[in-house]
């Protein structure tokens, strides 16, 4: 199925045959503030729409060799290798975090090396795994930190759009969540302070900013803080990844989504002893591995969402 | 404080009094908690003062030993990594994984008895 099956818009014969598909996406307009979902389509479809496109990787876990994917290389290869085949190439990258499994010099070589090949920009935030070497962060911040502020946020405009990339995982308090804190709060009321209320906006961290499962850790203490920032925008989205599994809901003019792993998967919330690495078939492995892409129309103020499994 | 006080006097005795304490290491105890499936086990230990606790990491995913107090920290613990503290002073320590803070445990340390008790307080 390539983009000019659909140069008449999905057709009755193409929802059905895009239905074989289910899984590869969920497609999300968001016109005046209010979702709708257009059911489920194929890639090419997004591509179609002409937008300004940027992709989403997270959890590469470069060095991870364990049961549940003992090649995570090989699967973040077969990622980089997805996106370098998209027929219309996205204006960047962002990625969300987990890049290495235990922060070593070789791992963010690997990680270099492979997402290099997509020859993209690629826009970092980091995930607790990346912050782990002896000076706790001090290699992610030489590699990744340029130009950011505290423990590695910033924020950019592309396209009319405002990035906004935070830090979750410093700090984090005992029995408790994903944690931003309060300087990197102050910095984000003082960043948006000003914008206008029409500009989309798209904020990356690691951790979910949303509660999908406290039990777990899966959530940011004081998420609800930066949102409460972002309330004035009429088109908020937050991409995040740690979870390892797509997830997503709306709320208001916020629409949360969780990317995939390109490594390992992990259990939905409350199915399995803990959230570790899940191992599944060999056959299987694949289609809970894959990649994001986000597609804005300027014009229309639309939004698509299209996850894309290595194998599907 | 009665043993430090008799020798309290004499800076150089004090000092080696204190080497002694820290080298009859004969009757400390050792006990391990696992770390596995998010979690500590046991979850909450009691041990006597000059207890040497060693954890162990048994999941595919690291983790730390974090005192609440900073009292202690691990490195990141990777698969079967190990990471041992030997508590000298009683009290109860909370600790937990600072990179999965969901995951707490704490260690109560209780006075030692007997020739190797520790000075009371």
């Amino acid at each position: 199925m390539t983009a000019h099956d659909h140069n008449e818009g999905p057709s009755r014969r193409k929802v059905l045959e895009c239905m074989t598909w289910a899984g590869t996406g969920v497609l999300w307009t968001v016109a005046g503030g209010v979702p709708t979902s257009l059911g489920i389509i194929d890639r090419a479809l997004a591509q179609q729409s002409k937008g300004f496109t940027f992709l989403q990787i997270s959890d590469s876990h470069m060095g991870f060799d364990k049961p549940a994917n003992p090649n995570a290389k090989g699967t973040l290869e077969e990622a980089i290798g997805r996106v370098k085949a998209l027929p219309v190439k996205p204006s960047f990258m962002i990625h969300t975090g987990d890049i290495s499994h235990l922060s070593k010099p070789s791992e963010f070589d690997d990680a270099e090396r492979i997402i290099s090949q997509a020859r993209l920009d690629v826009h970092y935030v980091p995930g607790e795994h990346d912050l782990i070497d002896d000076e706790q962060g001090k290699l992610y911040r030489e590699r990744y930190g340029r130009g950011t502020k505290g423990a590695g946020w910033y924020s950019f405009d592309a396209d009319g759009v405002h990035f906004i990339g935070l830090v979750n995982v410093v700090n984090l308090k005992a029995g408790g969540l994903g944690n931003l804190g309060n300087e990197q709060l102050e910095w984000l009321e003082d960043d948006v302070k000003g914008r206008a209320s029409s500009q989309p906006i798209v904020v990356f961290a690691h951790i979910p900013l949303w509660t999908v499962y406290p039990d777990w850790g899966w959530g940011t203490e004081d998420g609800a803080r930066a949102l409460g920032y972002l309330k004035k925008f009429g088109s908020v989205t937050v991409l995040n990844g740690h979870i390892h599994q797509v997830m997503q809901k709306v709320e208001g003019n916020v629409t949360f989504h969780t990317a995939r792993s390109t490594a390992f998967p992990q259990p939905a919330p409350g199915s399995a002893p803990s959230p570790g690495p899940m191992k599944v078939a060999d056959d299987k492995l694949r289609s809970m591995l894959g990649i994001a892409s986000v597609t804005f129309k300027q014009n229309e103020q639309r939004l698509a969402i299209v996850d894309t499994p290595l194998q599907g | 404080m009665t043993k430090m006080k008799s020798v309290s006097k004499i800076v150089f005795a004090g000092v080696a009094a204190l080497l002694l304490i820290v080298a009859t290491p004969a009757m400390a105890e050792e006990v391990a908690v696992k770390i596995g499936n998010f979690t500590f086990g046991p979850q909450e230990l009691k041990v006597k003062s000059g207890t040497t606790v060693t954890w162990t990491n048994e999941d595919d995913i690291p983790h730390t030993v974090t005192s609440s107090t900073l009292a202690f920290k691990s490195k990141a613990l990777d698969s079967d990594d190990k990471f041992s503290f030997t508590f000298t002073t009683p009290g109860t320590y909370q600790y937990f994984c600072s990179l999965h803070p969901h995951m707490t445990g704490t260690i109560v340390v209780e006075a030692a008895t007997g020739s190797n008790a520790s000075p009371p307080r």
